[in-house]
């Protein structure tokens, strides 16, 4: 039972980074229809920033971090002016071909910068950090992950509802031209998006990094995180959310009571079961498309 | 001009006698040229055009059918591992070991296609994604499959020949990628390409025209896995070791990268796209060996970056490549030599 118990909670917790993922894909998804594949080393290349300053200018921490937010902003901002407002014929393919693009360039720059070996990053809560409960072991920054997961994922909730631009949002999804002629500004509003998303990506990439840090780091939290999102419906913030600590959970418990070799992917497999009952994810809509 | 008139000259695989006469010239060259040139040409050439049989079966399904695939690398490791253990387990002969391995890996695309009949855009890409890396962690834990440590590859015979060189080896693998581009070139002319090329433009308008989707889409997935596993197998005697570290997402990646880099939905496209690709991948793994840029960006790399990482110039490369073609032109290189040709066939004008 104990055992039963812990997986559970080392499930949440790795749910909370997917999560995390999940939440910043789907919140670029929602506006622009683009399968971001670019988010994990957008996060990638912030948490390293972040190091930078921490090791190299020995900042204080909370400066670090401010200035890391700032840059992941600034970085999801310019990647949308930049590269995908140019995009010539945008249509899903091209998108995610162009996000894989820019993924590899700040893969490659990041490597080529800090080279592929393991990094440390001084993060003030270490990874082995953690309190007991009974007989449970619940580390300090898993419970960091999961309070900040489900701290973002209201805050977006209610920002993406109830505030005049997450209105504005909500329009430019789903008619950009008619939103264009009531007045909102849909170009700037995807830019904002972007760097929302890239904020909440960095958090992710923060929170990730005292685990490991090298160049790959982010992939799997991002593959996952992409596929709770998928999982969740694409559009829905609460689905991504509930998808990802799914995965996390059913991925322990497969790991532990099944077989551990295969605990990495029998999450994929879950994915493709339940496209293939419900294709649009389990918390969307069914939009049936025109001919 | 490129007018039609009547439906033979649509189907025709040669449209005029110059492109005949060039395609004779260029098989003569392809054969001839091994004769001259040193060994490690001959690796880059076979390296070359395995990944262009990957890339025209990855372009009949992206480009012609409109689906995506990010599991490629996954077929591609079915035909290396189910040809060489068909041939040193069950001792096949080769020339049966690869068409077997092949129809396997065409199985598996025909498994890959029936969820895909129902998904589309970020979830197929999802989908074929986690097939991929399904594909490589069960191959890399399983006992006949040499587990972690991989598989050496047997020698070729073929009726009591023995294939041990690059040279020979390139002779057949030439001989195996003119045939299957052929059939590639063929198919898409036929009903059944004509058939793909309506379900990318419309599936539903396509569907109440008679088209029979689930049939088609399926058929894609599987022909598309068929020319993985083809070349997956023929890869498998490149590297003379395969282990399931070689098939990664990157490599899903780049055959996309390459598909996409050539052209959609173009034979010569998908040609140019592995050539260039490929040549940029095997030169950029020596960066610093390159005359001139070599010196300048490691002189660079020592003072601003690492000189451990230097060998990462590579995804920036293709990154910045990939990028490009998607806004300057979605049509790949094969947009830029039809614009070439539009603009000098009315050259004055």
């Amino acid at each position: 039972m104990i055992d039963f118990i812990q997986m559970i909670v080392s499930g949440i917790a790795v749910g909370s980074s997917y999560a995390l993922m999940g939440l910043a894909m789907v919140i670029i998804y929602k506006t622009s229809e683009v399968p971001n594949f670019a988010q994990g080393e957008m996060a990638l290349i912030t948490s390293f920033f972040a190091m930078m300053m921490l090791t190299t200018f020995n900042m204080p921490v909370y400066i670090a971090f401010f200035l890391a937010f700032v840059f992941a902003v600034a970085l999801g901002c310019f990647l949308e002016f930049a590269i995908l407002r140019r995009a010539k014929e945008p249509n899903v393919l091209g998108m995610i071909v162009i996000t894989i693009g820019i993924e590899m360039v700040l893969l490659g720059f990041v490597s080529w910068k800090f080279g592929a070996d393991q990094k440390v990053m001084p993060f003030p809560i270490g990874p082995y950090d953690s309190f007991i409960i009974g007989d449970i072991f619940i580390g300090k920054l898993e419970l960091l992950t999961l309070v900040t997961a489900l701290l973002l994922m209201i805050i977006l909730f209610l920002f993406f509802k109830y505030s005049k631009i997450g209105l504005a949002v909500k329009a430019t999804q789903q008619n950009s031209v008619a939103a264009k002629i009531v007045g909102i500004r849909t170009n700037r509003i995807l830019m904002m998006t972007w760097g929302i998303s890239s904020l909440v990506g960095a958090v992710a990439g923060l929170l990730i990094s005292p685990v490991m840090m090298h160049p790959y780091m982010m992939w799997d939290p991002m593959l996952k995180g992409f596929a709770a999102a998928v999982m969740g419906g694409m559009t829905s913030l609460p689905g991504a959310v509930v998808a990802a600590y799914m995965l996390g959970i059913i991925e322990h418990l497969f790991g532990g009571y099944i077989s551990i070799e295969f605990k990495s992917v029998v999450a994929f497999v879950i994915i493709v079961a339940v496209l293939c009952i419900k294709p649009s994810g389990l918390f969307a809509r069914h939009y049936v498309k025109k001919v | 001009m490129d007018m039609k008139r009547d439906y033979y000259e649509d189907v025709q695989l040669f449209t005029s006698k110059v492109i005949s006469f060039w395609f004779i010239l260029l098989i003569a060259f392809l054969y001839l040229f091994p004769l001259f040139v040193d060994n490690y040409y001959i690796y880059v050439a076979n390296y070359i055009a395995i990944n262009i049989i990957v890339v025209t079966g990855l372009n009949l399904l992206v480009g012609y059918t409109g689906q995506i695939s990010l599991g490629h690398a996954g077929f591609f490791a079915i035909g290396a591992y189910g040809t060489v253990t068909l041939m040193a387990k069950a001792g096949f002969p080769f020339l049966l070991a690869l068409p077997c391995s092949a129809l396997i890996a065409a199985g598996f695309g025909f498994l890959l296609g029936l969820p895909a009949l129902r998904l589309e855009g970020p979830y197929l890409a999802i989908a074929t994604l986690g097939f991929g890396l399904t594909i490589t962690q069960i191959i890399g834990r399983m006992e006949i499959f040499g587990g972690r440590e991989g598989l050496h590859t047997p020698d070729i015979t073929i009726f009591s020949y023995v294939i041990d060189t690059d040279k020979e080896f390139y002779f057949l693998l030439i001989s195996l990628t003119i045939v299957l581009l052929f059939c590639m070139r063929n198919l898409i002319k036929t009903r059944v390409g004509r058939a793909f090329i309506a379900i990318r433009d419309a599936d539903i308008a396509a569907q109440t025209t008679g088209v029979n989707i689930l049939y088609y889409k399926t058929l894609a997935f599987a022909i598309s896995a068929f020319y993985a596993g083809i070349a997956g197998g023929l890869y498998a005697f490149v590297l003379n070791f395969i282990e399931p570290e070689i098939f990664t997402l990157m490599m899903s990646i780049m055959f996309l990268a390459m598909v996409v880099v050539g052209g959609l939905g173009s034979i010569m496209g998908s040609i140019t796209g592995a050539i260039l690709l490929c040549w940029l991948d095997l030169k950029l793994r020596n960066i610093l060996d390159i005359p001139y840029i070599g010196d300048w960006l490691e002189t660079l790399s020592q003072s601003w970056f690492s000189i451990t990482g230097v060998s990462n110039i590579q995804f920036i490369v293709f990154g910045s490549i990939m990028i490009l073609i998607m806004l300057f032109e979605p049509l790949g290189l094969y947009g830029v030599w039809i614009r070439t040709k539009k603009y000098w066939r009315t050259w004055p004008f």
